[in-house]
């Protein structure tokens, strides 16, 4: 069985609701993997939150997290999901009906 | 919320077969009602290369795959959005069919449901394993000039 494509889609969209959930991701993809004490320097969120919005993008396939030098848990921006839900936003992107528009007004022009 | 893996849409045209067919099929018609610049030559094996003013100049290169005279125009280009390099690719084609009033025109975009081929080579490697070869030859057969 694939991953289905639907469900990773949705944990995306779930994932990028929440505001602090993404200025984790987008401070993960802009500094590289860094630690929960390294985030909650570099945000506005409490070191609780920030454990808790990691459990969840983990979960999400958003994230991954590995051993760093001592006790260091360094996680790490994923971007297959990303990819997966970029399908279904290029499916929504898609703009035949305008283009078909053109094209009909195009050919009854005289 | 499924991801729409095939776009569909069809148009009865009051024009006959081979005005739609030359909107289509040549740079002039291409450039007409679809991007706003197009360069290359519409055969199978070749690349047009477009350009959209409207979208900030955004560029899709057109892999033509079918060019069947009257009846069916089809090619491949590259996931909206995608980064550059992605070889996701979907289709696209356009069929034509004769009617009593002019044309009627299909058209057809598929491959957006597409797992990405990084996915295949990471931690899902296992089970996705023979949907993954059957997805390496859908890549290879898309991206075949």
């Amino acid at each position: 069985m694939p991953p289905d494509l639907e469900d990773v889609s949705a944990s995306v969209f779930t994932a990028l609701a929440d505001p602090n959930r993404r200025a984790i991701l987008a401070s993960l993809a802009e500094h590289g993997p860094s630690t929960s004490t390294d985030l909650a320097g570099r945000l506005a969120i409490t070191r609780q939150g920030i454990a808790k919005h990691l459990a969840l993008l983990t979960d999400a396939g958003l994230v991954t997290s590995s051993s760093g030098t001592g006790r260091r848990v360094l996680y790490r921006h994923r971007s297959e999901p990303i990819r997966i839900a970029q399908s279904y936003l290029a499916a929504l992107a898609a703009d035949w009906d305008n283009s078909l528009d053109r094209l009909s007004r195009f050919l009854a022009a005289p | 919320m499924p991801i729409p893996n095939k776009i569909t849409r069809t148009l009865d045209l009051a024009q006959p077969q081979d005005k739609v067919w030359a909107a289509l099929t040549t740079l002039e018609g291409l450039t007409s009602w679809f991007g706003s610049h197009a360069e290359g030559e519409v055969a199978p094996g070749h690349d047009v290369r477009m350009r959209w003013q409207e979208y900030g100049n955004a560029e899709q290169t057109l892999a033509i795959q079918v060019v069947d005279p009257m009846s069916v125009f089809a090619y491949c280009w590259s996931i909206n959005g995608a980064p550059e390099g992605d070889p996701r690719r979907t289709y696209v084609e356009f069929v034509l069919e004769p009617t009593a009033a002019g044309t009627r025109l299909t058209v057809t975009e598929s491959g957006f449901a597409q797992l990405p081929q990084e996915w295949l080579e990471t931690s899902y490697q296992g089970n996705v394993q023979g949907w993954g070869a059957e997805l390496a030859e859908l890549v290879n057969y898309l991206n075949a000039a």
